[in-house]
């Protein structure tokens, strides 16, 4: 019999039996195994991952008084502080139930400092924490120490820890966890995965020529969730991403349920969902709000009532998105589309948290082109499509971070630290060359002028190993640790006009607001934040001064605009549906008029064709580009664009980019340019764009300005922190902008450019997925020259104003703003 | 166009689209290059040139790139080589901490000597390196008063007539079809003159932050804005807060 004798008692009162991937679980690592456990929620898959443990601490029982010191025996990694704090209640009430002898303790960043030291000195057996802190653990002079008796390593969530530099960063923990207690074995817990094995590798050290990985155990999905998408009699907008017309519908949907949760994807469309929801809130129905950027009291207070079933709607963004309890949830909204079909089957998991109900989940389609999205997603949701990201290469600004926290722990041997690093999965292919760039970047910067040599960070010894220089290094070290960099945020004040009209002094502070969304604004530009209308007036200091919008409309309608961008699974399913006819039949009468017109008017794309439209609006031209490859790739291929176009004296002015289409517009017709073959789409299209032209653009580009700024910090090269004295995230913007433009100039290959690059062509420019398309549409472009707006182009025109200029029609405004002032004086004279 | 990557191609013989100016009567020409060249007296002025800036974080275990007092020289001496002045000021915060003229590489010494021959080199003390230039050619000073005008690193508060400053590295914006554009400028009423900061890695502060203001007659204030190779010169009334 597996199970000890208290647990059979504790299954028996509650009336349940142990279930069988429980119990294959514990078997399997009691074999000796490193396991992935994927299951969907309401599985039992936390009481699964600590049976081990549980089992195994039993077993030993407690240590006696006086005995040698023990280190801890299971650690339990959760990407969530809250989830930590979550976990060890209901972790403690089976333990407490059964009277078993073991002491769960967590340690977040909010853990107080004596609390934490005295789990230095009395470790509990059961640790529960995040991977920031596993950072600082295995930095510290005593881990050897405290991890010495370590066997589980338990990781919650790992799905959607692996992918970011924080799962970069884990990762190298893990393998110096492995060094620390070579026994020691991994229990990843994941929702369902495009591709398993990238996890059941990541869970096991690798070594060259061997295939390690953990075994794997999958619970498939209870009952099929029953989804819909929103029926309304309303007319779905062209464009933006509020879904206002919905809020009635949505309204009522609320009231027929018992608790439900609504999902956004961004703070802004919360903000906003929140308001209209209670300007009809005519029964005064308990509707709360919860996002990242509120204050934690308030949230902590919100997932209280929630837990006690207090509320009958909580409006979420992604915070919410992981495995939490929270209460009796009979319905998930998802407002606006859920970018995603893995993202849309984590969310709708939320409702009914228990596997053999279905989930009761509508979808609200913001727009006409998420009415198409939302559909693929369901269709994908009803065959089990997953579109999860691949784990990726291990990013070097993390690595240079774990370099330097091993050397504040001890001082290493290189050939041992590479060895060990090697072993966690994300760096199993970092050649000797780049790592010894690494601990060179760590010492003195790495520069190709060696002229930092006697400030190192770090030295080489006689005996070969590296040890930090001073032990100010370590307190450094300490403050910066982690991979989460806030982005710089000013405080959002408002003030009053006084009688002369000036802007007085300051008032009451509404909340924080990021720096690059006010660089975008003009005074007297209205934007809602905290369920307000505010008029942006300026910024002083560090301060961003508002005063009351008196405008029902904000101009610019929201900040941070989508912030998941469509995955390529979904952007294919969409173009599959655009160009098949037949299966406009499943979509709602007005999309399918509007697609039917745009067939009339011009034309709807073959699945594997890129269409593209011409048209003169006002004194202006546009290029309307249908390449469904989402926001960031869009973004990056307007940058490309506009550049290549702006070289052949094409003038263009700006451009905007939207998940599904891109528009250019410049001075000159373009259309009749492309006619004429000068240049010829093929050639403005073609895939050299991603050499020269890239180059040239990245070196003005503030997208890959605040990807550095972001390495820069995590690698240690400036910091986000300083003992004693803060440095605001608005003075790291202006020196790393700085630092970038010296490397771009003088050392274009240093390793931090490098690291940045290679940031860029996966996260903010999405690089590769714009590769793959120019590939994929070789050939099949198709140009329609229109003599004016189409049906399809209106999306896209309708989010034109936040335009953004490139290049050489910089300077050309700017003598146009000079000049103006020519002929003002001209004229006075 | 920023400083750093302009310090890779600058070219003394480069034409040069400068603005004409008058400083209390004194005819002054705003180079694009961030100089000022007064051609009645043949004297250059350039302000905070900040040399030395990323030793000085890398002392404190920064590691900045140490490129920045090169690309500073560079330009330096494509400007010196064009206006060939008799004398040059050196306007302050001409190293970005005291130590910095003392631990300065040698090479960079040579750039400074080999530029400065056969001329008069003033260095004008900032907030930055209060204490003077050691090992250095030309004569340190706290102020100077040359060619009917004053020049000190600091701004003296209120109007203050024939007055040639530093030290706020100002900059202007001005928008066109709802997009921003921000340079670094010189700042001028006609009685008195600030300068844009010369070294490549020093930031800017806006022309109409709480710092600038007392200081010119707003209504005559004009910013002479650093372009790629010209200057654009913007009323204050036109520039965006």
């Amino acid at each position: 019999m597996l199970l000890p004798k208290p647990f059979l008692r504790w299954f028996a009162e509650k009336g349940w039996h142990p279930r069988a991937h429980q119990l294959e679980l514990l078997s399997r690592v009691q074999g000796g195994e490193s396991m992935l456990l994927i299951a969907p929620t309401g599985a039992g898959k936390t009481l699964a991952g600590f049976l081990p443990s549980l089992v195994s601490l039993t077993e030993r029982g407690k240590v006696p008084p006086g005995s040698a010191f023990t280190g801890i025996h299971t650690l339990y990694i959760s990407p969530l502080k809250a989830l930590a704090v979550d976990i060890e209640r209901n972790l403690m009430k089976p333990v407490g139930d059964m009277g078993l002898p073991i002491r769960i303790e967590n340690r977040t960043g909010d853990t107080p400092a004596s609390k934490r030291q005295r789990q230095k000195l009395n470790p509990p057996d059961i640790l529960l924490t995040t991977p920031e802190q596993v950072a600082l653990l295995i930095a510290n002079g005593e881990a050897e120490r405290f991890f010495k008796d370590l066997k589980y390593v338990v990781l919650d969530e790992l799905h959607s820890l692996v992918t970011s530099k924080r799962g970069h960063l884990l990762a190298l923990g893990l393998s110096r966890l492995r060094r620390l207690a070579p026994g020691m074995q991994t229990i990843g817990l994941s929702a369902t995965v495009a591709d398993p094995m990238d996890l059941q590798r990541w869970l096991a050290p690798q070594a060259p020529d061997e295939d390690n990985h953990a075994g794997l155990i999958t619970v498939s999905g209870g009952a099929k969730p029953d989804i819909s998408i929103l029926q309304t009699e309303e007319r779905v907008p062209w464009a933006g991403h509020s879904a206002r017309y919905a809020i009635p519908d949505v309204y009522a949907a609320i009231k027929e349920k018992q608790t439900t949760l609504l999902f956004v994807n961004t703070r802004s469309q919360a903000e906003r969902l929140f308001q209209d929801l209670w300007t009809i809130n005519d029964d005064s129905l308990p509707i709360a709000l919860h996002h990242g950027s509120l204050d934690v009291g308030q949230r902590r207070r919100v997932e209280a009532a929630m837990a006690e079933n207090k509320l009958r709607a909580v409006v979420a963004t992604s915070t919410l998105d992981l495995g939490i309890d929270w209460g009796d949830v009979d319905m998930v909204i998802h407002v606006g589309a859920p970018k995603g079909a893995s993202r849309l089957a984590q969310r709708i998991g939320r409702a009914n948290h228990r596997m053999d109900e279905p989930s009761r989940a509508i979808l609200v389609p913001a727009n006409r082109f998420e009415v198409m999205e939302c559909q693929a997603a369901l269709d994908a949701n009803y065959l089990g499509a997953q579109d999860t990201p691949p784990v990726g290469k291990g990013a070097l600004d993390v690595l240079a971070q774990h370099v330097l926290g091993m050397a504040c722990a001890a001082p290493f041997d290189p050939l041992l630290l590479y060895d060990e690093i090697t072993s966690a999965s994300p760096y199993a292919h970092l050649t000797w060359e780049t790592f010894e760039r690494i601990v060179d970047f760590v010492a003195t910067g790495g520069y190709a002028l060696r002229s930092y040599e006697r400030y190192a960070k770090i030295r080489k010894t006689a005996d070969g190993t590296w040890r930090v220089s001073n032990p100010q290094v370590a307190q450094q070290y300490r403050l910066n640790v982690g991979t989460i960099i806030e982005s710089p945020m000013l405080n959002v004040r408002m003030v009053k006009h006084n009688a002369k009209g000036s802007v007085g002094r300051g008032g009451m502070s509404l909340g924080k607001v990021e720096e690059y969304f006010l660089e975008m604004l003009s005074p007297g530009d209205t934007f809602l934040f905290s369920g307000k209308v505010l008029r942006f007036e300026g910024i002083r200091e560090n301060e961003c001064l508002v005063s009351q919008g008196y405008k029902l409309d904000p101009k610019v309608p929201s900040y941070n605009g989508g912030k998941f961008p469509l995955s390529t699974y979904l952007a294919e399913q969409v173009r599959k549906m655009l160009a098949d006819p037949a299966r406009h039949a499943d979509l709602p009468d007005q999309v399918r008029d509007w697609l039917s017109l745009q067939n009339d008017m011009s034309m709807l794309p073959k699945e594997d064709e890129l269409l593209i439209e011409t048209f003169p609006r006002g004194s202006r031209y546009f290029m309307v580009i249908y390449a469904f490859e989402g926001r960031l790739a869009h973004q990056t291929l307007g940058m490309l664009l506009t550049r290549r176009l702006d070289r052949m004296g094409l003038k263009p002015l700006g451009f905007v980019a939207t998940d599904y289409s891109l528009a250019i517009w410049g001075l000159d017709d373009m259309g009749e340019a492309f006619l004429r073959g000068r240049p010829s789409l093929g050639d403005l299209f073609d895939e050299d764009m991603l050499g020269d032209d890239l180059e040239a653009w990245l070196n003005e580009s503030f997208l890959l300005k605040r990807t550095f700024r972001n390495c820069a910090v995590i690698a240690g090269l400036i910091d986000q922190r300083h003992p004693g004295k803060e440095k605001s995230g608005r003075q790291v913007t202006v020196s790393a902008d700085l630092i970038y433009d010296v490397l771009r100039s003088h050392e274009p290959d240093h390793i931090l450019m490098e690291a940045t690059r290679n940031d860029a062509a996966t996260g903010l420019l999405d690089i590769q997925r714009l590769g793959d398309m120019l590939a994929r549409i070789k050939g099949h472009i198709v140009h329609r020259a229109l003599d004016r707006i189409s049906p399809l182009a209106v999306p896209v025109m309708l989010e034109i104003g936040k335009e953004s200029v490139s290049g050489q029609a910089q300077d050309f405004l700017l003598a146009e703003a000079a000049d103006d002032l020519l002929s003002e004086a001209m004229a006075s004279s | 166009m920023n400083r750093i990557a302009l310090s890779m191609t600058v070219l003394a013989d480069n034409p040069a689209f400068s603005a004409r100016t008058v400083i209390h009567d004194v005819a002054a020409i705003c180079d694009p290059l961030g100089a000022l060249y007064l051609p009645d007296h043949d004297v250059l002025v350039v302000s905070d040139l900040h040399l030395e800036k990323g030793s000085a974080f890398a002392r404190r275990g920064m590691m900045l790139p140490p490129y920045d007092t090169l690309a500073t020289l560079k330009i330096l001496e494509a400007v010196i080589a064009r206006h060939n002045p008799k004398t040059v000021i050196s306007l302050g915060d001409n190293f970005h901490d005291r130590i910095g003229s003392t631990h300065l590489p040698e090479p960079f010494r040579l750039m400074i000597e080999t530029m400065a021959r056969g001329r008069e080199w003033i260095w004008i003390n900032g907030n930055h390196d209060p204490d003077g230039t050691t090992r250095l050619p030309g004569t340190a000073m706290d102020e100077l008063r040359h060619a009917g005008l004053t020049f000190r690193h600091e701004p003296s508060s209120g109007t203050a007539k024939g007055e040639v400053a530093g030290h706020l590295h100002p900059a202007a914006t001005v928008t066109r079809r709802e997009k921003k554009i921000r340079r670094a400028c010189f700042a001028t009423d006609g009685h008195r003159l600030v300068m844009p900061a010369f070294g490549v890695t020093t930031g800017g502060l806006d022309l109409r932050h709480k710092a600038m203001t007392g200081l010119f007659d707003r209504q005559n204030l004009v910013a002479h804005m650093l372009g790629r190779d010209r200057i654009y010169s913007v009323r204050f009334a036109n520039l965006l807060g």
